[in-house]
């Protein structure tokens, strides 16, 4: 069926007009972002620069960052050696294990804060009160979306047979998981990677309601002061997001072509 | 690990549940639900529309993938930076609020209807919308040509193909999606709490009150029996969910 020519005037128009809904309130940031303060008239990039003179707002940028890496790290450690040991040794438990990763999803983020705020006076009493310790709730958060990368491309290769290999020629857990398996799921791992920083670097709810300096939560309070540094901050953190999440989309199509061709 | 969070949640007295039929309680909760369902609606038509456009270009075409790619995205988007995009857009000095003043002498800043319900529906639709055109897509990409000439050879028009093959063939997938969307905007918080900063509308913000209120002390375990009410909310959305998932994959292969 080839579309009609009416089908397509209308068609062009529609996906004109959802362009517009989606795209002018990103330039309505830009907008913002780059007026000069007061009634003056003119551009100015001062507030893009607010970011880096600004004390509270670099100290959560560096906190926000920070606290990706960490997150990813520890999603990593945890996930990994954990998905390998079921597939190989404990396949009835795999149903369970996706269970619990994926429980996360489909519980609100603000109940679990609300679940968790009495554990966090524990951990804060502990651990200090740097926003870094929200790693361990970060961890849980990102679990389904790392859980479906990593799972995906465990499934990719066949698992057994390399780790079996590996042992027979005498490595040790350890090394099959750091030096046998890793580097054939990297593309998976990238992608839980991504995903996990992008979801910390614009987490509100956590840090909001616990207290803790991150990002998103030093914006909102820049806000009320100076609106538009605060948008020149968003609009910088919604570009790295972004260009995360494009990259994700280029690395899962790398991977299908990749398998399309081996098959 | 996990488990391990879900023990802190409430464990409720009868006290803290009778505090959810206070009548804050109560039109938070209305709010909550009205909210979610407009912008599951108005999510999955507008989003529906957008992804039978992408899907019907060709399947090579780069508008096709960017839209999908950009769907992607935006409705990971949320939160704070959503907030202040929406400020500055239809806010009282945002751009198309001073354009239309400026060009056609209207007010649609009005009384800050932007920081209420209306305006959370506005801005709810902007990342419910995009997640639509990428759970809805693969739907209208399931619906094989064949189906459609099998169709047209036994003499059917477009509208009988429409009304009785295409249309019950998406309409699982169609609810399905509906209540993944409902979900969505029904436990969303960030956007809400940045925009709204008076009254609390609907659950999540009442919530906040509820656990950062300073004015009223013991008003933790209320915050908890709220949180127990989303998730009866959001279980029952969900096993609904699952049920029509089963049946949509009879077909989707």
């Amino acid at each position: 069926m080839t579309p009609t020519r009416t089908f397509k005037v209308v068609r062009a128009v529609l996906l004109l007009a959802f362009a517009a809904y989606f795209f002018v309130p990103l330039i309505a940031m830009l907008d913002f972002s780059t007026q000069a303060r007061g009634s003056t008239e003119g551009r100015t990039w001062d507030n893009w620069q607010f970011m880096v003179t600004d004390e509270d707002l670099r100290s959560s940028i560096i906190a926000s960052l920070l606290l990706a890496l960490f997150t990813v790290v520890l999603m990593v450690a945890l996930l990994v050696p954990t998905m390998v040991w079921v597939r190989l040794r404990v396949p009835r438990a795999r149903g369970l294990v996706e269970f619990l990763c994926l429980l996360p999803l489909t519980i609100p983020a603000l109940v679990i804060v609300v679940g968790i705020s009495n554990v966090y006076s524990w951990v804060t009493y502990l651990l200090g009160d740097s926003p870094l310790v929200l790693t361990f709730a970060y961890v849980v958060l990102v679990l389904p979306y790392s859980y479906r990368a990593i799972d995906a491309a465990l499934s990719a290769i066949d698992v057994a047979t390399l780790a079996e290999a590996a042992r027979s020629l005498g490595a040790g857990w350890f090394t099959v998981i750091a030096r046998i398996v890793l580097p054939n799921i990297t593309g998976g791992v990238l992608g839980a990677a991504f995903i996990s920083v992008a979801l910390v670097m614009g987490e509100y709810v956590f840090a909001s309601l616990l207290h803790f300096d991150t990002l998103p939560v030093a914006m909102a309070g820049i806000y009320r002061s100076n609106p538009a540094a605060a948008m020149a901050a968003a609009l910088a953190s919604m570009l790295f997001v972004a260009l995360l999440l494009v990259g994700l989309t280029f690395l899962s199509r790398d991977r299908h072509r990749h398998d399309q061709g081996a098959s | 690990m996990v488990g391990a969070f879900q023990d802190g949640d409430g464990r409720p007295t009868l006290g803290n549940l009778d505090a959810l039929t206070s009548d804050a309680a109560l039109s938070a909760l209305k709010g909550s639900l009205v909210l979610s369902a407009t912008t599951a609606l108005i999510g999955a038509a507008l989003g529906a529309l957008l992804a039978y456009l992408v899907v019907s270009l060709p399947s090579q075409s780069l508008l096709r993938r960017t839209t999908l790619a950009i769907s992607g995205v935006l409705a990971q988007f949320g939160g704070v930076v959503l907030a202040f995009a929406w400020i500055a857009t239809i806010g009282s000095v945002g751009i198309v609020t001073k354009a239309m003043s400026d060009v056609l002498g209207v007010d649609i800043y009005g009384s800050g209807w932007l920081f209420d319900l209306p305006g959370l529906v506005v801005v709810y639709a902007y990342f419910q919308i995009p997640l639509m055109v990428i759970v809805f897509a693969p739907a209208f990409e399931g619906l094989r040509p064949q189906w459609r000439e099998a169709a047209v050879n036994l003499g059917a028009s477009t509208w009988d193909y429409w009304r009785h093959v295409a249309l019950p063939l998406l309409t699982p997938a169609f609810l399905g999606a509906l209540l993944l969307l409902f979900a969505n905007a029904f436990a969303a918080y960030a956007t809400a709490a940045v925009l709204v900063s008076q009254g609390q509308p609907i659950v999540p913000l009442l919530i906040r009150q509820a656990i950062t209120s300073e004015v009223l002390l013991g008003q933790a375990n209320v915050g908890f029996a709220l949180a127990l009410e989303m998730i009866v909310v959001v279980t029952i959305v969900m096993v609904a969910y699952n049920l029509l998932l089963k049946r949509t994959s009879r077909w989707m292969r």
